[in-house]
């Protein structure tokens, strides 16, 4: 706080601006105590700041980056050594002095031959192999082939490669060897939309059986739209009784929803498969009881039924607790003024209470969308095939077909979905309005 | 939700109906939480109530799944329980080594999310802070990104500066994923804090450290054991990054379930489980105890 002299108006000459103790102009010294404490509040958020920039939207970005980034095709990375050696050189310089759609020649072949014995030196022919087989599948073995024999081909290296093998000659795996050449590509951003690029390098749908990504995306869409209605069908009764009860019931009632909050997700997905197996306890308390025979269980686990009932388990506490917060503090007698003025209970509800509550319902509605789309854990335990989830496949395509790119270009599209849902959340609701428990 | 005294027949089968269907619902969230508690003391391998432990036959019920959590991974698990069994329990046992290790990067990283995330609560429920909503948006984000990518990213960015297969990558990974839920808790209870008490303390001589240990930090003090808590759970029930990022040396509980579930789930599996319920049962205890004595302090609630 900047003191501010009060008796200066003898000193002072007439019509100058009210001056603080220490002579300076009251404006200016009220902006700088601003600015201060501006400062002070922001240093004070300054270290997490920096702390979430390194570990979180640096490792983002960085994985952003490499949906359109592939170097296998370029470069060469000694694991041991830590060595970087350019690779497929002179087939790269081939490809800049002709221009797309030329068909290739013998010099390419020179190159491409040339390129091979580079290859089997450095060990690398496998990781371009790789490479292009993203683009154009069972290309890895004619890599991997080709530079076993490349030392002992002699020319012309055309019919000495075609001699290899003919699959050489396939305009479209030149078209991908070109696209590689280049090491910023946008063929991952296609093959996650299930596109490709034909010999002309025109845009195609791929082949009608590897159509597998907008499915999946579609599906992942509907799950959560189907996961986020029953959660709201089971959450808005709950949140309903708990804000009318009194506060001493209803806090006690809410317990029943917060300990499944707490309780570990892993927990929570282990009791799901415990509880629906076929030789489970649902399973067995209806035959038990007569509905279905001990011949006719039904699969209620590993597919999409098993999927949708646990992830609406683990979410329905998202859904209730924006709910709630809604509720609450809705006076009743705007309802009983309806039912007084002759609204019957339904009427009442429809037109005087539920139009109250719709904030709650956006905010519980978008929060479990946005959880449910992304969710990854229990479709991968409970989900069997069917049950998976765009997820699912990016953690496939992480760890098993180790195509990290297309993985990043999928976990991309993904997290441009959910941060399009968002920002929908904070122009809505506000983020500073999520509560827990 | 008494029922009026003039209610009609119709309304009055409903509102039973209503009734019925919300303990409908409460038994859905619940059931699945309390069904692997008596599940855990099967006698038999398997994941349903024998006929023995329908009627109560004590033969029916034993703690030897308990007692494989103990055994599994030990070197020399069949001899005689004497004080050499308990330290190759302690220093063996593959669910023991877990927790060793859940409790203590599930410690550090809550010590740092909630340092880091307490100061930063302080800043930004200060009226003056610049960009106010921008930065929460992305403090907010690690709970709103799906774990999935944040694995993947940091699987990527931890591998090139090294800190892959360590237990500070861990620590500071699990850190990240906390801090969301530290702000919410902390900037919740700084809502209701009353600023002219900063202000009289500083009128009364007292330096801001002074300020903030005497007078801010008592006040808020449930808020931050409320979201330090939050910060834990989150860590301690953490699968994902583990899996991306951690070796062998860091398997954590949540891990070691995993692995049990994917590969052979045993009742083992379930006796963990009913551990974890016990935990998060006093966890929600204290968070709730908490809440209620901070509402009681600020005066937002009647008792």
């Amino acid at each position: 706080m900047a003191d501010v002299s009060l008796t200066s108006p003898i000193s002072a000459p007439t019509g100058a601006a009210l001056t603080t103790a220490d002579g300076k102009p009251l404006k200016a010294a009220l902006a700088s105590a601003q600015a201060r404490a501006k400062r002070r509040a922001f240093f004070l958020v300054l270290p997490l700041l920096l702390f979430v920039l390194i570990t979180f939207i640096v490792p983002i970005g960085q994985m952003l980056h490499r949906s359109v980034h592939n170097n296998s095709f370029t470069e060469h990375r000694d694991f041991g050594t830590n060595e970087r050696t350019p690779i497929m050189t002179n087939l790269g310089a081939w490809f800049d002095e002709n221009p797309a759609g030329t068909e290739p020649d013998e010099a390419a072949y020179a190159a491409l031959v040339a390129d091979l014995r580079g290859l089997r030196e450095l060990r690398a022919q496998g990781q371009v192999g790789t490479r292009i087989n993203y683009d154009v599948s069972g290309t890895r073995s004619l890599f991997t082939k080709s530079a076993r024999r490349a030392e002992r081909l002699e020319p012309p290296f055309k019919e000495a490669l075609l001699d290899v093998d003919e699959d050489w000659a396939d305009p479209e795996l030149w078209r991908a060897m070109r696209d590689a050449s280049s090491p910023y590509t946008l063929n991952f951003y296609l093959a996650a939309v299930d596109l490709t690029r034909d010999e002309t390098g025109a845009v195609v749908q791929v082949n009608e059986n590897r159509r597998v990504y907008v499915t999946l995306f579609i599906r992942t869409l509907l799950l959560s739209a189907l996961i986020t209605g029953l959660c709201f069908l089971l959450g808005f009764p709950v949140a309903h009784l708990l804000a009318t009860l009194p506060l001493r019931y209803s806090n006690l009632l809410m317990i029943l929803v917060l300990l499944p909050f707490w309780t570990s997700l892993l927990v929570r997905t282990t009791s799901w498969i415990v509880l629906l197996q076929s030789q489970g306890v649902v399973n067995d308390t209806m035959v038990a009881l007569g509905i279905i025979g001990d011949d006719g269980r039904v699969q209620m686990i590993y597919n999409q039924i098993g999927t949708i009932i646990a992830m609406t388990h683990i979410l329905l506490p998202f859904m209730v607790l924006p709910l709630y917060s809604v509720m609450r503090p809705i006076d009743p007698s705007y309802v009983r003024a309806a039912r007084s003025l002759g609204a019957s209970s339904w009427t009442a509800f429809r037109r005087v209470y539920l139009p109250q509550t719709v904030p709650g319902i956006g905010a519980g509605s978008l929060l479990v969308f946005i959880l449910a789309v992304g969710y990854y854990i229990t479709p991968a335990l409970v989900g069997g095939s069917s049950g998976q989830l765009i997820s699912n496949l990016i953690a496939f395509h992480m760890q098993d077909s180790l195509n990290w790119s297309l993985a990043a270009a999928l976990a991309s599209l993904l997290l441009g979905g959910v941060l399009i849902l968002y920002w929908l959340y904070d122009r809505l609701v506000g983020i500073d309005n999520l509560k827990l428990g | 939700m008494a029922l009026p005294k003039h209610a009609s027949p119709l309304e009055r089968i409903w509102h039973y109906t209503y009734l019925v269907i919300c303990a409908l619902i409460f038994l859905f969230l619940i059931a699945p939480i309390l069904i692997v508690i008596p599940l855990s003391f099967n006698a038999e391998p398997y994941f349903t109530f024998t006929d023995k432990m329908l009627s109560f036959d004590p033969e029916g019920y034993s703690t030897r799944w308990y007692d494989l959590l103990l055994t599994f991974g030990m070197n020399a698990p069949g001899a005689e329980r004497d004080f050499s069994w308990w330290s190759d329990a302690w220093a063996n046992a593959a669910w023991i080594k877990a927790a060793k290790n859940s409790v203590i990067i599930g410690f550090f990283s809550t010590i740092l999310a909630t340092v880091l995330g307490t100061l930063a609560a302080l800043g930004l429920s200060r009226p003056e802070m610049p960009y106010r909503r921008a930065i929460m948006a992305i403090l907010i984000s690690p709970m709103i990104v799906p774990i999935i990518i944040v694995a993947t990213g940091m699987f990527f960015f931890y591998s090139s500066v090294g800190l892959a297969n360590s237990y500070l990558g861990v620590i500071m990974a699990h850190a990240t994923l906390g801090i969301p839920f530290v702000i919410i808790t902390v900037t919740a209870t700084l809502v209701g804090f009353d600023h002219s008490l900063t202000r009289a303390s500083a009128s009364l001589g007292a330096n801001p450290t002074t300020t903030f240990f005497r007078v801010i930090m008592p006040l808020i003090l449930p808020g931050v054991i409320s979201g330090a808590l939050f910060a834990f759970v989150v860590s301690f029930d953490e699968v994902v990054v583990v899996l991306f990022v951690a070796d062998f040396d860091q398997q954590t509980i949540p891990r070691q379930m995993w692995n049990g579930i994917r590969e052979q789930i045993s009742p083992a599996i379930l006796a963990v489980a009913t551990l974890l319920v016990v935990v998060s049962i006093a966890l929600l205890t204290t968070v709730e105890f908490l809440r209620r004595r901070s509402e009681k302090m600020r005066g937002l609630s009647p008792g």
